[in-house]
């Protein structure tokens, strides 16, 4: 594949020492819209935390854009799960939105007026802006998904990962949601999506990452949604991988010497 | 003037440690709160120890050490030994206090600090500990010089630090992604905490230290939903709790601490049953 | 050493009064605090010890005696009540359960301490030692003082066996409690009752800001031995005991020195011991473990290595020079020469003049190493449809660590493959 959004080469994540992810492999097309499906505790989130740099994984890297994410942060936006913050905090949607400006170079200076406008136009997009001085405690499910979009939109960057923004909404912002992310994709940004609902993804997305602890299939819609795919990802577990899984755990077993990392090859 | 000073003196107590309990309060951290407000103990006996022969800053600095040492060592009980946090905070405070409470019976002769004022001070000398300079000129209470530097140190922290404080309170996981320094604001917030409890411990002792990082700001919590709105008000709750105790303890003969931390209670109690849209009483009344 | 002699044969009969009470206080407090260790309210213990203060003060009040079973009586009031208050404030507010537990701790030692100097000041003769139960006084326990806080701590050890069961089942699992019945609500209150109580005579060992420890430390370390929770129980109260002679032990050879703290440096040495030398959770088990895995790892390396010279040279039998096998593989610096010595001293390999061979007995088991590195890289292609060149890094690791059952059930589920997804044969 050519210039790649994301490659993510042999990528190993444990959680408390369990393997949660084995030796993922794939790339993604730049400008699309990329669903990530999975049944519960297939490591979805897992994968998209350990892209964002908040998991270190145990073998395997992620480039994105061709580099390392610290190069491209500021291209790259990240819209947790909604469940992730205490929305009793005393705030408002325009505090969480400016969030999405704030830059660690910058943390002593104030924000600027573009900053501002800019945040104005990440709530306009999401229909929020009458919103804009809601304390966050008094919004629904569906606005405080928008205000997290917003937060990541305020960024202005190409890349967004979405850890499950359709969770828990109700139709209308479902709606608006996906029509704002088709828009963004008209505008050439990468967009991956984790997602669970099999029967929407068909029609949201263009290509599809089927995981279940390893990666079952990753390609363009069509491709991936086949019988044998569908049943070796909701098929349930692969009893050898959970197996060795439990081994690794048990024994404390280091899934990569030190040192040796990448160097040897047959 | 005495009384002046008395309530001067828990009003800068008070303004300084309600600021920085909002953010522990609201980061979940008000038992590491009161972890490092008992944890400085040995750091401060030592201070003592060391006593004329050395600068008061670097000496302050010194023992505040010992709040941030608490800190890293809740953390690695934590995440190396995989203890529950409230398990790591119990026993490290725990700890670190019972070897101050050594080090003073050790040392009784040389440290003029009992277990009573450990606890809860004495409020009531600072206006006997005059700055007196060479020149002879009376600036007033040492100790009230001591904490106004220091409130002026928490209200620049926060003033400065405001969007790093904000964004890491709210949330941590986010503010890495965008590549902010979350173990900095942590580690400040942290030593600020802890130089705040070690200039205040002479004074109102761990007690009160500890009810002002947290009461106050509680009690804000409940009636606003703004955060510039619940530092302001829980400074405000602070020193009305500062200025009501000292006129309760001088009432029932008692110790201004506890008097204070009691209004502070009292203040607390009424918001929990009449706040507006928190109160119980009034969602009573609406159902 | 006479002194702990002296000590030790309880010949004193002040010795053994206070030896008896710290026993029994100790013992009770960790008893308990295993549970509230376990429902992860361990801080629960701290804020209780701090709001039994006003209870103390007011019991003194209005009784006007410091009669043992009336202060406990005002103890175990206040403290109940600041379990409520930090039960109804975490329910019936947006606050988090860690202010409500600091908030109602500092609350009600502020009105306790405004209390006990109110009565302090009032030159009462008879407060005098009422500040006691600030520090602790385990030292200064008096023959009734044993009888009562002693006799309430054995009473709770007796109420936490006959409910064992309850109770280990609302700390693990409260729904499936409720589900079959029992009465949840009644279990709740009785181990709460039986915390405070705790806490109220485990007071008189080391003072208020300590009681934490005596609640968190023992069962804390307890944990790091066993995984069941009698066993658990069973140790938490050896260290909470062995802690209570230890503080009396420093109290009798060093009268000034206060026995509460004491206590606590031994709970905390406990902690650290357990968290050091526990079997396989402990510090060294992991280091041991680590450094197990690292030689398992090393050494089958080496073999592999062999394997894929003899393999291709088809010769199995000759000796191979050093320089020969880091062409074949990488080696740390000094790895290579000391799990070569290893395995010789395992009678794997030899070392001849011109370098080291595989023993028959080191073929096989190199041939061992090799197959399951193949068969898991068949297994990533096959199951996990990784590319073939991306199969080598995943089995590298996989390879040290396939049981025999797992091996048997990989080839079954690839259909005893013969060559491996680069075409070389995989060995039987």
């Amino acid at each position: 594949m050519k210039n790649p959004i994301i490659e993510v080469h042999n990528l190993t994540v444990s959680y408390n020492k369990r393997p949660v992810l084995w030796d993922v492999d794939y790339e993604l097309p730049p400008g699309q819209l990329i669903g990530v499906l999975g049944p519960n505790g297939s490591g979805k989130t897992t994968m998209l935390k350990t892209i964002m740099g908040l998991i270190r994984p145990d073998s395997g890297f992620v480039e994105v854009m061709g580099k390392k994410l610290d190069e491209v942060r500021d291209k790259v936006s990240y819209v947790p799960q909604r469940e992730s913050v205490d929305w009793d905090f005393p705030a408002n949607v325009m505090d969480v939105v400016l969030m999405g400006r704030y830059n660690p170079k910058h943390m002593f200076r104030r924000l600027s007026k573009e900053d501002r406008e800019l945040a104005v136009a990440a709530l306009e997009k999401v229909n929020m802006l009458p919103f804009a001085e809601r304390q966050i405690s008094q919004l629904s499910g569906g606005q405080q998904q928008r205000v997290f979009i917003a937060r990541a939109l305020a960024r202005q960057a190409d890349l967004y990962l979405m850890d499950e923004p359709f969770a828990g909404v109700d139709a209308a912002s479902e709606e608006s949601i996906l029509e704002l992310l088709t828009g963004m994709k008209a505008e050439g940004k990468s967009i991956m999506v984790v997602h669970h609902d099999l029967q929407t993804a068909r029609n949201f997305f263009d290509w599809i990452i089927l995981l279940n602890t390893s990666l079952v299939a990753s390609g363009p819609v069509n491709e991936v949604f086949t019988e044998q795919n569908l049943q070796a990802a909701y098929g349930g577990k692969l009893t050898v991988l959970s197996q060795i899984a439990d081994l690794v755990a048990s024994k404390a077993f280091p899934l990569r010497e030190k040192g040796l990392q990448d160097r040897e090859k047959l | 003037m005495n009384e002046f000073y008395t309530i001067l003196t828990g009003s800068l107590v008070a303004i300084s440690c309600s600021l920085l309990g909002s953010f522990l309060i609201l980061r979940k951290m008000a038992m590491v709160g009161d972890a490092i407000s008992h944890a400085v103990l040995p750091g401060i006996v030592i201070a003592y120890l060391l006593g004329e022969t050395r600068e008061m800053i670097p000496m302050l600095i010194g023992a505040a050490a010992f709040g941030v040492l608490t800190t890293v060592l809740i953390e690695l009980f934590h995440k190396k030994a995989r203890l529950q946090t409230d398990a790591s905070i119990g026993i490290t405070f725990t700890f670190l206090f019972a070897l101050g409470i050594i080090l003073i019976s050790a040392f009784a002769g040389q440290v003029d600090l009992d277990q009573d004022c450990v606890l809860y001070g004495d409020i009531a000398m600072v206006p006997l500990d005059l700055w007196i300079t060479d020149a002879g000129l009376n600036l007033g209470p040492r100790q009230v010089w001591i904490l106004g530097v220091n409130l002026l140190v928490v209200l620049a922290f926060i003033l400065i630090g405001y969007k790093g404080l904000f964004i890491t309170t709210f949330h941590e996981e986010y503010a890495a992604t965008v590549g902010i320094a979350a173990g900095f604001w942590h580690y400040s917030l942290m030593s600020t905490v802890s130089l705040t409890t070690v200039v205040s411990f002479e004074s109102v002792g761990a007690i009160l230290v500890v009810a002002f990082l947290v009461v106050p700001p509680a009690t804000a919590y409940l009636l606003t939903e703004k955060l510039p709105v619940m530092l302001g008000l829980s400074a405000l709750f602070g020193v009305i709790s500062a200025i009501l105790g000292n006129m309760l303890a001088t009432w029932l003969d008692g110790s201004i601490a506890g008097a204070m931390t009691a209004v502070a209670g009292g203040l607390f109690l009424l918001t929990f049953l009449f706040s507006p849209k928190q109160g119980i009483l009034m969602r009573l009344k609406f159902r | 050493m006479n002194s702990l002699l002296e000590f030790l044969s309880l010949a004193d009969p002040n010795v053994r009064f206070v030896v008896l009470g710290s026993v029994l206080l100790g013992m009770s407090s960790a008893v308990v605090g295993c549970f509230t260790f376990l429902r992860k309210r361990a801080l629960l213990g701290d804020a209780i010890a701090h709001s039994i203060l006003p209870g103390i003060c007011l019991a003194f009040m209005v009784s006007g005696s410091k009669n043992p079973w009336i202060l406990l009586a005002g103890a175990a009031v206040s403290g109940w009540l600041s379990v409520a208050a930090i039960d109804i404030i975490t329910r019936k507010s947006k606050l988090k359960p860690d202010t409500a537990v600091g908030l109602v701790l500092s609350v009600f030692f502020g009105v306790g301490i405004l209390l006990l100097t109110h009565i302090q000041h009032q030159g009462n003769a008879s407060q005098a030692g009422l500040d006691k139960f600030l520090f602790g006084k385990a030292a200064s326990m008096t023959s009734e003082d044993v009888l009562v806080f002693g006799g309430v701590g054995m009473l709770l050890l007796l109420v936490v066996i006959a409910f064992y069961k309850e109770f280990k089942l609302i700390s693990f699992n409260p729904e499936f409690a409720k589900v079959i019945g029992l009465p949840v609500a009644f279990l709740e209150f009785l181990l709460a009752t039986v915390t405070v109580l705790a806490v109220a005579v485990g007071i008189q060992a080391v003072g208020v800001v300590l009681m934490a420890a005596l609640i968190i430390s023992p069962a804390a370390a307890a944990r790091f031995w066993t995984e069941k929770l009698a066993v658990m129980i069973v140790i938490a109260a050896i260290f909470g005991a062995l802690s209570g002679v230890f503080g009396s032990f420093i109290s009798f050879s060093a009268p000034s020195m206060p026995t509460g703290p004491w206590i606590v440096v031994a709970l905390t040495v406990f902690v650290m011991i357990s968290l050091l030398f526990a079997p396989q959770k402990g510090f060294v088990a992991r280091w041991l473990r680590d450094g197990n895995n690292h030689e398992k790892i090393l050494t089958e390396n080496i073999l592999k290595a062999l394997y894929q010279i003899g393999e291709k040279a088809r010769d199995f039998a000759g000796s191979r020079e050093l320089a020969e096998i880091r062409e074949r593989r990488e080696f740390g610096p000094g790895e290579l020469k000391r799990g070569l010595r290893i395995l010789a001293r395992r009678k794997l390999v030899v070392e001849a003049a011109t370098g080291w061979r595989l023993t028959s007995l080191g073929l096989t088991e190199s041939r061992r190493v090799v197959r399951l590195h193949r068969l898991w890289e068949m297994y990533l292609k096959e199951k996990i449809r990784l590319k073939e060149d991306h199969v080598h890094a995943g089995a590298e690791a996989i390879e040290h660590i396939i049981t025999p059952e797992i091996e048997r059930l990989l080839e079954e589920k690839l259909g005893f493959p013969e060559r491996d997804p680069h075409n070389s044969e995989i060995p039987r």
